[in-house]
């Protein structure tokens, strides 16, 4: 109904008002009396609360952190570095120990490299997928994506809200594989200064620097996967679904790897990536192939951050 | 709008935002049509106004299309053709002001009622976060869920479910509520909590818009009604209006039936029609008492009599010809 025509009947006072349909309306005197005496309230739009954004996002990260599921999965992979350093432990007071467990045993940073390179690969990626799978195909399952969006959440103020939370989740397995592996170390085996894959000696309060940055690195790489699972998560109700595909391409990309056949196209999966953290074991840190990797990570989160808003932006919610 | 109250002339002060032309409609759409993919028409150029301050029932078997208005008026699903307006403002200036149940309750089962309903209230970018604990006792006390209000949602009954999420539309101040079939699941006292409710919010001046396959329900709690059938509109009115169509009749019980026929068609009510012990006739605006006289006066042994208005399922057996409870 045009400004124009509401207007007019309204100024016309008593005119009988039609309305589309095939019966008149004759308003009754008892709804006309009832309607609402605010003119001026119901003008002007609600004004947005300023901090509206960071509230949502807060009720969101409350769901993620105090979901038993999510935290039992933090749990377990707080639990691996644990196993692999008293695993070495065990060996290393063994005869014949060289590489990997000459190195670790022989200083108690490098656990956390160990267990980055040991979770990376597959336990680190299943675990964020399942909080970014989970995140628009859940709520669609379960029925609650509706009444957000009635809320009304806003459809880019949601996913921008869903994608943040898994980056702070994907740094939380970061952080907790990098915590639990750090402790396990200091426990198991000698403090002191670092020898690096390059054959240099660095100081402890330096190892612990290449330590933050090899955590800032693993996690862009995780919030990069959490892109690809959030945007298959905008395809479907069934949020195993979106997990599930999700890891499959992991697994499939892992496989691809394997193949010297195709060493061409190695460079533009994602996992080939992860494991570049290892750069700040070089001397000086390679910074190269720090920044290849980032960059790569940052043209993941762009394509499927616009995949899934495209598809999330248009889509009808019937569930 | 200002317009609504001054008779003449130009509204003072601020100009009205654009594109609200709906002081009197709550809802107005214009041929509003969704065809999912398969091609499937869930709603055929639906061309609907709701008054503000009216109860409005909306009405059609299961399968009518009713959700899928709804879910378009909210923004959930994309018209394929035609328009709508909510409370004359940008959808997403006018959700807001909307409180919502669609098809039924949906929460998040680990969660307290509390929880849930702080959850939705923090999705609401209007709603302040300093006021959410007083708002959201208000709306449990408002739905007599206080003493479950820290209960899981999944221990929470099926009545208690469906009060949660009517409490979950009644969160802010709301100039409308769309409530989809908010008595599905209930039982009687329940649905009567429900009825009152409504009342209770219309009387505040809130617009209230119910769906509902159930014809006695809406025939007791709205002022207005529209009927669909396989995704068309078949009628909208107020209630009255919509059973002005159908005549009013009258009925006698009566062991003399063929006489109660005779001194009925000498009255000059019209249609007399008798079937057994009863005898039935158009009313026709006379006074019942006046008949039962007459009939009396004749010596007919009068058992029973009485005046049968039209219900809406007799509004929509008229207008369609069939049952109401078909799906389409």
């Amino acid at each position: 109904m045009s400004t124009a025509d509401a207007t007019a009947g309204a100024t016309a006072g008593t005119r009988a008002r039609r309305t589309p349909g095939l019966v008149p309306v004759k308003e009754t005197l008892r709804s006309a009396e009832r309607r609402p005496r605010h003119p001026a309230e119901r003008g002007t739009p609600a004004a947005r609360s300023p901090w509206s954004f960071w509230r949502l996002l807060r009720s969101e990260l409350g769901l993620t952190f105090r979901r038993p599921r999510n935290l039992l999965m933090l749990a377990a992979l707080g639990v691996v570095p644990v196993v692999i350093g008293v695993a070495l432990r065990v060996v290393a007071g063994e005869d014949g120990m060289g590489g990997i467990i000459e190195d670790v045993a022989g200083n108690s940073l490098m656990l956390t490299f160990v267990s980055f390179s040991f979770l990376v690969l597959l336990l680190m990626p299943v675990v964020v997928s399942v909080v970014a799978g989970d995140s628009i195909a859940g709520e669609a399952g379960a029925g609650t994506l509706r009444y957000l969006l009635a809320a009304p959440a806003g459809r880019t103020r949601l996913l921008a809200v869903k994608y943040l939370n898994a980056v702070v989740f994907a740094y939380a397995v970061t952080a907790v594989v990098a915590l639990s592996a750090l402790a396990t170390g200091l426990a198991l085996f000698p403090a002191g200064d670092v020898t690096l894959l390059s054959g240099t000696t660095i100081s402890m309060g330096e190892g612990l620097l290449r330590i933050v940055i090899a955590v800032g690195y693993v996690g862009a790489g995780m919030a990069a996967l959490a892109a690809v699972a959030l945007a298959l998560s905008t395809f479907t109700e069934v949020s195993i679904g979106a997990i599930a595909a999700t890891i499959v391409l992991i697994i499939v990309c892992q496989v691809l790897r394997a193949i010297p056949e195709l060493g061409e196209i190695t460079p533009y999966l994602l996992p080939t990536r992860f494991t570049n953290f290892d750069a700040v074991l070089r001397d000086p840190v390679d910074t190269a192939a720090l920044g290849e990797g980032l960059l790569a990570f940052g043209a993941y989160i762009v394509l499927f951050g616009s995949i899934a808003w495209a598809r999330f932006s248009g889509k009808d919610i019937t569930s | 709008m200002t317009a609504v109250t001054q008779e003449a002339g130009a509204p003072l002060g601020a100009a009205p935002p654009p594109g609200d032309g709906s002081g009197e409609s709550a809802i107005v759409t214009r041929g509003l049509t969704k065809r999912f993919r398969g091609g499937q028409v869930a709603v055929d150029a639906l061309d609907l106004a709701v008054p503000r301050g009216s109860v409005f029932g909306f009405l059609g078997p299961n399968g009518s299309g009713k959700t899928t208005t709804i879910r378009m008026l909210l923004g959930l699903v994309a018209p394929t053709a035609g328009d709508y307006s909510v409370l004359g403002l940008p959808l997403a200036q006018a959700l807001p002001r909307v409180g919502a149940v669609v098809e039924g309750p949906a929460f998040y089962p680990y969660l307290s009622g509390e929880a849930n309903l702080r959850r939705f209230d923090a999705a609401d970018p209007t709603a302040r976060g300093a006021t959410a604990g007083r708002r959201i006792a208000e709306a449990l006390e408002r739905v007599g869920l206080s003493a479950a209000a820290g209960k899981r949602y999944r221990n929470y009954s099926l009545g208690m479910r469906q009060r949660l999420a009517i409490a979950a539309a009644l969160l802010g101040p709301r100039e409308l509520l769309i409530l989809d079939e908010p008595t599905n699941g209930l039982d009687p006292q329940g649905t009567r909590e429900v009825r009152s409710l409504v009342k209770e919010i219309a009387a505040d001046g809130t617009t209230v818009f119910v769906s509902s396959h159930l014809l006695a329900e809406v025939e007791q709690m709205c002022t207005h009604a529209a009927i669909m059938r396989t995704g068309r509109l078949v009628a909208q009115g107020t209630i009255a209006s919509l059973r002005s169509g159908l005549v009013v009749r009258v009925r006698v019980e009566t062991p003399d039936a063929d006489d109660a026929a005779r001194v009925l068609g000498a009255l000059g009510l019209a249609d007399v029609r008798r079937s057994g012990a009863e005898v039935t006739a158009e009313l026709d605006g006379r006074a019942p008492e006046q008949i039962n006289a007459a009939l009396v006066g004749e010596g007919v042994a009068v058992r029973g009599l009485a005046v049968i208005r039209p219900s809406l399922e007799d509004v929509f057996v008229g207008l369609t010809g069939e049952g109401f409870d078909v799906d389409g």
